[in-house]
């Protein structure tokens, strides 16, 4: 069978696990996002104990492998009278690995934002939050744009792992059905297919988005 | 309306202000001037707590803002403040740089906010400008703009830190045109500049800093015309 009768064949079951690729990447993402600027601010905060925690929040969950990191919240967490579904230790998993390498990049971000920003917002009455809301963070995004880019690209990828235990998302989908078929290769190189033209429409996005937030400002 | 007692600020080891007292009246111009590094911006930016002393008194119109406790975003809204590199929200058009505050700070109505707005732009010649970006303004431009949107938090008092400092020399003059214009029309004012013209003409009274400490001042006759100290007329035979 060539790849293209059996991308064909196989539509549905790619399609299904096309499905849970694409949603443990959204969740990924998106809970990633949030949780990085707040692990970001923590690690920015004044007072020194959550500025520790942040630190070694973000060197732990950078430091050790994500498959690593999955087989501790899916298998670890029981014995704490924890039990998640796999799709949970997936979300959950890549949710926290990505906020730590965001929170480094929204970092970069803010401190790259001239100081005179921040201190002309104060000037004008603004509460630190405020200024964060409004002047900083707006800025500090757009500059770290194609890193947070980057972020998302990885996450889309990575998020194969999660067929290690049992989500049945496209690199699942594919081992299913070489035991179906005996075929090695070509399941492969439908989902790695299927991945780049995710990945690459991602990336394409986030150029036009890119373009659209420098015109304008520097017109 | 604003009252400095022994103000000190220091950098770790390194002290920048050693103790300087001043009273500031209502409608009052009041030009620092000195040689770089005598602590006249440190000054100026202890004036509304963007530096943090580290000993001494401020009072604004009768309320210690050094007290523990005390809101210091509530007296920000009364001080505007202008700044060397302008710091303009290169984000945000002209019109929301100068709403920005009164919106979210004064919770003005948008109608409200814009139609002062617009007023302000008038009045430093640059309606035509409202919807342009920062970075496609001159610096003078950029640097009236910046006054604009100080002035739109209506200020009891404006604190300029060397306004012309970072503008093409063409461009000095537009600036202090404006500013000329706010101390016509009774604003209270600091300013530290190295316009030495400007101050002579525009100050009611010129204070010179050196070290740390102010040496002299007076008005503008008396400190330009019949310095003092040995200090003042070095640094003054020295930019006149």
């Amino acid at each position: 069978m060539n790849v293209f009768d059996m991308a064909y064949e196989y539509r549905n079951l790619f399609l299904s696990g096309l499905q849970y690729t694409l949603l443990l990447a959204v969740l990924g993402v998106f809970f990633g996002f949030v949780l990085g600027i707040l692990v970001s601010l923590l690690r920015m905060s004044k007072w020194r104990i959550l500025r520790f925690i942040a630190t070694a929040w973000v060197e732990f969950l950078r430091g050790t492998p994500m498959l690593v990191q999955l087989f501790l919240i899916h298998y670890g967490l029981p014995e704490f009278g924890i039990s998640l579904s796999p799709i949970q230790s997936g979300a959950i998993t890549l949710t926290i690995n990505s906020s730590a390498y965001l929170a480094e990049i929204f970092r970069a971000g803010i401190q790259g934002v001239d100081r005179g920003q921040m201190e002309a917002a104060r000037s004008l009455g603004m509460k630190q939050g405020m200024t964060m809301r409004y002047i900083i963070l707006p800025q500090a995004l757009k500059n770290v744009l194609p890193a947070i880019g980057n972020e998302f690209i990885t996450i889309i990828k990575e998020s194969s792992i999660v067929s290690m235990i049992g989500v049945a998302d496209l690199l699942f989908q594919a081992r299913t059905i070489t035991t179906i078929t005996y075929e090695g290769l070509s399941p492969l190189l439908v989902i790695a297919v299927m991945y780049f033209v995710l990945t690459f429409t991602l990336s394409k996005l986030l150029g036009i988005l890119e373009r659209r937030l420098n015109t304008d400002d520097r017109g | 309306m604003i009252e400095v007692k022994n103000l000190r600020k220091s950098f770790g080891k390194l002290e920048i202000l050693k103790g300087i007292d001043l009273n500031i009246h209502k409608g009052e111009v009041v030009v620092v001037i000195g040689p770089s590094g005598s602590g006249k911006s440190t000054f100026l930016r202890c004036l509304n707590l963007l530096e943090q002393p580290t000993g001494g008194e401020i009072s604004f119109e009768g309320q210690s803002i050094t007290a523990k406790g005390h809101d210091i975003n509530v007296t920000r809204e009364k001080m505007g403040m202008v700044f060397q590199q302008f710091n303009l929200f290169p984000h945000k058009s002209v019109l929301q740089n100068i709403m920005l505050a009164p919106l979210k700070v004064k919770k003005q109505q948008a109608a409200e906010a814009e139609k002062y707005a617009m007023e302000l732009l008038r009045t430093v010649g640059l309606e035509d400008k409202r919807d342009a970006y920062p970075a496609q303004l001159s610096g003078g431009q950029k640097q009236r703009i910046a006054i604009a949107r100080a002035l739109a938090m209506q200020p009891h008092v404006m604190l300029f830190d060397e306004p012309t400092s970072a503008l093409d020399p063409e461009m000095v003059g537009e600036v202090l045109e404006v500013m000329k214009q706010l101390a016509v029309n009774g604003m209270t004012m600091v300013i530290v500049t190295h316009e030495m013209g400007f101050a002579r003409e525009v100050g009611d009274r010129i204070l010179f800093m050196d070290g740390g400490v102010i040496v002299e001042q007076g008005t503008p006759a008396e400190v330009f015309g019949h310095p003092k100290h040995a200090r003042t007329r070095d640094f003054l035979s020295k930019v006149l």
